[in-house]
């Protein structure tokens, strides 16, 4: 079974040394000429069975005029990593945050390591790193400034980018220091001093985003931003359904439109159509937008629309229901399942059904391309700027030096922009054409063209016995693979899959037996914000509620009652495959019952769990722990005047780790249950002939402000654990927490997404 | 193709485009004012609001043939220094997460204080109900208005 590209490369990289880069790479930043500090850092990656060192990569320097300048690796689309990681560099360094440049790098993992920037993996993968980047930096300052001044370094401190001897009144700048650092011996990384916590000004504080004034300005670029000179635009017609081939076209009415210059065709990659391919297309190309838009609405294309040309969504899912009722590939098992079953005194049997998923990024996808005298230079909202620079490399057949990836602003990602086929698009037409090309995306082409979250059919059994005890838990999960988008033969659920919030179920039940269930692609199945997390949470964490009322006992307690005595779950001789744990050793981070139960109980008291509430209003409860963050939520509704159910509030635990912005950690929960309400309210995408059903978002609908929660309480957890992510778990707990609260005020269980208020 | 000539952030401002070209267009390919964003095309989600006078409007399904006398600001006329009070109030509760659809959402916000400089909570909702944001920066946009109001 192939495993999720998502998960791919996320090699741990605990392992980082900090190295003077060669004089060829100093003199190649000009802000250096009149000396300075450059530091570079490398990261070892480790994989289970190998050592893989990346040499050199992500650089800080500090110029004599005192500016300090840090290069962002990963991608920012909206969750302030360009903030995030380069603040802890600064703030290690004792940098004056204001005097701080922030240098977007290009795709390049050789140089710069992993950019992947999905997984919520930035923050666990590189705060260790950037410590030890800006720790380094900081000893060779005071280094320095001790030796200039004759005195020991443990007497200065570095505070605003200025290294101080309180004792002599002494002090210079780092700027004034920079020359002088670079010839100080680099200090030993094993025994390196790194700050306490508690003396950090920037991490752990809510921090701005440093683009917070060229976005409300109108100046931050963004993909489409970007100008070259002479540059046209290209709007490409797509098949209109996956593995469709073009059999002849007429574009005699699109290059008679003003503004229309050439026509130019796009091979696509069939089926399976693969995750960095571009599709079967037509692509217009004009000297604007609008142009380009017109000629495309004017071209006559007779498709063979191929195998997929008769799948209906709908269909699909009654099937996938159906297979749930018969016997699956046991991939998890615990005790007797069976015999739990035959000796229930009770037994409740539930179906679920989670929809299809569009990103529906603000932004469409767009990316410029530029080939010239053999090199293509490119600019992209991208996630995963490597992977484009291969993919693009591997389309245009060139060589991979030969292309350059430059990364903007994302107008937003969610695992959209991870896959690059349209990156891969703008390349192949400015090559073909030798003109600049922007490819730009329509909302159509978004909606009808995306990388689905897989649509899937759940179906839990749960057996109590005569005690009203949970014996028995029995969840069949059935849905298209995102391995399927590459390789027809993924029928099934990968590992990686199912370790998304369904194969690691943390509770306490005698007899357990997890079963999948096969499942073909018919479009691109691809991961969208927390992933298998969004389906798999909703059944669980509704099933639960649900069982709490047939045992009679509150869903909070039982939630405690089932986590039981405080211990690390490994789930060890119940799987048939492995669980990857978000591509982390267990040893390093453990599944800890000890940390999920603090959230539960966190989350119950301040939402004041239990209390009576306004009449017409109800809570729901949900708990659930992904990508090693663990998250418990709450959401209150109340019913209107009009009889309309409303979300006056929503409370989230969150044990993250170290918090490292505060800010956007909350920003992250605000922002995830918002999203969230889409998925449980709103949004769906349905396919009928193969085709997609949605355009615009008038078919697409997200939640606006009106009807999006009002009141959004995010408590952190302080403690000093390894920090995890933020922008996947706000996602999982929200949909079945809202669906538990409906129920209390409706007397209505709520199977199925999405559903109205 | 025809000439229109358009006042655009006080400034006049002659373009060579067909008669049913959107303003959006316009303002971004023809002129690079590239504050002004593409969302849907079909005035669903708010990206491209730009304020005509003093109304705020779609700019992705205006066409140009039909702005006649009427002033536009853009984005980058809202203020001299980026100073105006939303700005300050969006950059005070740190309102962005992308940030791509948040200029549009401060146009939107500034039409509506121009109309009713002292809406209700439930007004701005109402009034903000036509610009999406997908990272769901809503209850910061609320709370920043709200700030400037009071």
């Amino acid at each position: 079974m192939p495993a999720i590209p998502f998960l791919k490369n996320k090699s741990v990289e605990n392992k980082s040394t900090v190295f003077l880069p060669s004089r060829r790479d100093f003199i190649k930043i000009s802000s250096l000429a009149g000396g300075g500090l450059l530091l570079g850092v490398s990261f070892q990656c480790r994989r289970e069975d190998e050592t893989i060192s990346f040499s050199p990569n992500v650089y800080l320097s500090i110029s004599s005029d005192n500016k300090v300048s840090i290069i962002a690796h990963r991608s920012e689309m909206g969750q302030g990593i360009r903030t995030s990681l380069p603040m802890i560099v600064a703030d290690e360094m004792g940098a004056d945050w204001k005097s701080v440049k922030v240098i977007q790098a290009d795709g390049d993992e050789a140089k710069y390591g992993n950019q992947n920037t999905d997984g919520s993996f930035s923050v666990r993968m590189f705060y260790e790193p950037m410590r030890k980047a800006g720790a380094t930096a900081r000893h060779m300052l005071i280094g320095a400034a001790a030796r200039e001044w004759g005195v020991e370094e443990a007497t200065c401190t570095a505070e605003n980018s200025v290294v101080t001897h309180a004792e002599s009144g002494k002090s210079l700048t780092f700027g004034e220091l920079a020359a002088a650092a670079q010839k100080i011996e680099l200090p030993d990384q094993e025994s390196l001093q790194l700050k306490d916590f508690s003396s950090y000004k920037l991490v752990g504080k809510d921090t701005p985003i440093i683009d917070l004034d060229d976005i409300v300005t109108g100046k931050a670029v963004f993909g489409a931003d970007v100008n070259r000179a002479g540059m046209k635009i290209a709007v490409v017609q797509r098949t209109p359904v996956v593995g469709a081939t073009m059999r002849s076209y007429d574009d005699t009415a699109a290059l008679a439109v003003p503004g229309v210059e050439k026509v130019v065709k796009i091979n696509g990659s069939g089926n399976p159509p693969g995750l960095n391919k571009p599709l079967e297309g037509l692509a217009v190309i004009a000297t604007n937008t609008w142009a380009a838009i017109k000629g495309r609405a004017a071209l006559e294309i007779d498709w063979d629309l191929g195998a997929n040309a008769s799948y209906v969504s709908e269909d699909q899912m009654e099937a996938m229901k159906k297979s749930t009722l018969t016997e699956g590939m046991v991939r998890r098992s615990r005790g007797d399942f069976g015999t739990a079953r035959k000796a229930a005194g009770e037994v409740l049997d539930r179906t679920f059904e989670v929809p299809y998923y569009a990103h529906a990024t603000i932004e469409p996808p767009a990316a410029i391309a530029d080939f010239r005298e053999g090199k293509l230079e490119i600019w992209a909202p991208t996630q995963h700027p490597q992977w484009a620079r291969d993919s693009v490399a591997e389309a245009c057949g060139m060589e991979m030096a030969d292309v350059t990836v430059h990364v903007t602003l994302l107008g937003g990602g969610f695992g959209r922009k991870s896959k690059p086929d349209y990156v891969v698009e703008a390349a192949l037409l400015a090559k073909e054409t030798g003109m600049p090309i922007r490819v730009q995306w329509t909302r159509e082409d978004d909606l009808h063209h995306d990388f689905f979250h897989a649509h899937s059919a759940q179906r839990i059994v749960a057996t109590l016995d005569a005690k009203k005890q949970l014996t028995g838990w029995n969840h069949h999960t059935v849905f298209p693979s995102i391995g399927a988008t590459s390789s027809a033969d993924a029928l099934q659920p990968s590992d990686g899959e199912l370790g998304l919030g369904c194969i690691d179920f943390p509770y306490e039940v005698p007899n357990i037996r997890i079963e999948t269930h096969e499942s073909a692609a018919h479009t691109r199945i691809g991961w969208l914000r927390s992933v298998s997390n969004i389906h798999h949470a909703f059944a669980i964490c509704t099933m639960m509620d649900e069982i709490a009322e047939a045992r009679g006992v509150d869903p909070v307690d039982q939630a405690l009652e089932l986590l039981a005595d405080e211990k690390k779950l490994d789930f060890a001789g119940e799987l048939q495959g492995n669980f990857e744990n978000y591509g982390e050793k267990l040893e390093d981070y453990p599944w800890e019952t000890s940390r999920l139960k603090n959230v539960i109980r966190r989350v119950a008291k301040e939402a004041n769990w239990g209390k009576p509430l306004d009449e017409g209003n109800a809570m729901g409860f949900a708990v659930h722990k992904s990508f090693l963050t663990y998250v418990a939520c709450i959401v209150e509704v109340a019913r209107d005047g009009n009889g309309k159910i409303t979300i006056p509030r929503v409370h989230y635990a969150v044990d993250c780790g170290i918090g490292v912005n505060t800010d956007r950690i909350r920003s992250q929960f605000e922002g995830g249950a918002i999203f969230a309400t889409s998925i449980a309210n709103t949004s769906a995408i349905t396919l009928e002939s193969g085709k997609v059903v949605q355009n615009n978002f008038d078919g697409y609908q997200l939640v606006r402000m009106p009807q999006s929660p009002k009141e959004i309480h995010v408590h952190i957890v302080e403690n000093a654990r390894k920090p995890t992510g933020v922008g996947e778990p706000p996602v999982p707990p929200f949909a079945p927490a809202l669906a538990n609260a409906c129920y209390k005020l409706t007397g209505k269980r709520i199977y199925k997404l999405p559903f109205s208020l | 193709m025809k000439t229109h000539t358009l006042t655009i952030n006080n400034k006049p401002h002659t373009v060579e485009a067909e008669d049913d070209m959107p303003l959006l267009w316009v303002l971004r390919d023809l002129l690079d004012l590239k504050g002004t964003k593409f969302g849907c095309g079909q005035a669903h989600c708010g990206a491209c609001t730009i304020l005509l006078g003093d109304t705020a409007v779609r700019s992705c399904s205006l066409p140009v043939s039909q702005i006649g006398e009427q002033s536009i600001t853009t984005i980058e006329g809202l203020s001299e220094n980026g100073d105006h009070p939303l700005q300050k109030a969006w950059t005070a509760y740190i309102v962005p997460q992308c940030g791509y659809c948040q200029t549009g959402q401060i146009m939107n916000a500034a039409a509506l204080l121009r109309n009713n400089p002292n809406p209700s909570g439930d007004e701005i909702e109402q009034a903000m109900a036509g610009n999406l944001c997908r990272c769901g920066t809503y209850n910061r946009i609320k709370a920043a208005i709200l700030s400037v109001v009071q």
